[in-house]
């Protein structure tokens, strides 16, 4: 019992007071990502036969040109399916449609990044028995899709050799946590003046982890090697 | 990055786990942010002045533990603290660049201190 003039011993003996009223800690040690988490779990589990890939990089680096023409490259070989996000319009997805993937659109309005439970709603729009590979092309934006775990397999950044050499030291997160770089549109890499040494060396930093695909979605150059990977992925999954 | 948003979830938590400890107020909220989260301590103060309004936590102060980026050298069998501005983990001893982040992405409610 605690009265008046026991401070002292109170103190001694550590006495914490559950009383109401009393100032007292409460343990969380939970993640503000908790719940997003938590739907990324359950988006695996649904994505366990299909490849999934997240596909990221700032807007304009040919994420929708590249997955074209991966789509046209692997007709007949692999099914795609395609979730794509943007803020307005429907563009992306009817672009994949026609190139002939089955592909679902996600407006987020203002939203600058896809999270877990955006992606949940979409793929019920898909028949995931009848494909292969899961694309899910990510908002163009290299800062906010890191911290957002969608149930992929695979966390691809596509770089273009019109963005200079140090994206990688720019964006160290998305980067950190890429499998695969692709460097697009070497086609014109000498008339922008692209340095790929010094840019596979910035990726070579901040991403050594990452295994780094050279191509050009207009031409074609080094589409092989991407379509290749994404069947060994493939074959790996479901071994 | 999105410390409104950030900082109305971890309110909506607090909130949760006062209640369930039967607490009347929320005093502090104590955040532990990664290093490498993306997220930027002034900006979660700013976003908290905001977001506690009319809350159990609309008088708590905020407390943000900074985790620095740690990563593994499989070649020294060692962790060391990474260089945060760019993001670059190479082995300070041997000199070998890391993919092995074990610190650095936390984005965690840590404790709270409560009352009533």
């Amino acid at each position: 019992m605690n009265t008046p003039g026991d401070t002292r011993d109170v103190r001694l003996r550590g006495y914490v007071s559950a009383e109401p009223g009393d100032a007292r800690t409460v343990q969380v040690q939970k993640s503000l990502m908790a719940h997003n988490d938590q739907v990324a779990r359950a988006n695996r589990e649904a994505f366990r036969g299909v490849l999934t890939l997240n596909v990221t990089s700032s807007p304009g680096s040919g994420k929708t040109a590249l997955l074209e023409a991966t789509a046209r490259a692997t007709e007949g070989a692999l099914r795609l399916g395609v979730i794509v996000g943007d803020l307005e319009t429907d563009n992306d997805a009817v672009r994949l449609q026609r190139a002939g993937a089955p592909s679902v659109q996600i407006a987020t309005g203002t939203v600058c990044h896809l999270e877990a439970e955006m992606v949940a709603r979409a793929a019920e729009a898909l028949d995931l028995g009848a494909i292969d590979v899961l694309v899910i092309e990510n908002v163009g934006n290299l800062v906010c899709p890191a911290a957002w775990d969608l149930g992929e397999d695979l966390r691809v950044v596509l770089l273009a050799v019109t963005e200079g050499e140090d994206k990688p030291l720019k964006y160290p997160r998305l980067f950190k946590g890429a499998d695969v770089v692709i460097v697009n549109k070497v086609d014109i890499a000498d008339a922008v003046g692209w340095d790929r040494a010094q840019a596979l060396a910035n990726v070579e930093q901040v991403a050594p982890q990452a295994q780094v695909i050279e191509l050009s979605a207009r031409t074609g150059d080094g589409l092989e090697a991407w379509t290749g990977f994404l069947a060994g992925r493939l074959r790996a999954k479901r071994a | 990055m999105h410390e409104l948003g950030l900082m109305l979830r971890a309110i909506e938590m607090a909130e949760a786990e006062a209640r369930a400890a039967n607490a009347a107020r929320i005093d502090a909220i104590h955040l532990e942010v990664g290093a490498l989260s993306g997220v930027v301590r002034e900006a979660l103060e700013f976003a908290f002045q905001a977001a506690r309004a009319g809350t159990m936590a609309e008088r708590a102060h905020l407390e943000v533990v900074v985790v620095p980026a740690t990563a593994y050298c499989g070649s020294c069998d060692a962790t060391f603290e990474m260089d945060n501005r760019f993001g670059i983990a190479s082995c300070p001893r041997c000199g070998t660049p890391s993919a092995d982040l074990r610190q650095g992405r936390e984005l965690n409610l840590s404790h709270l201190e409560v009352s009533g």
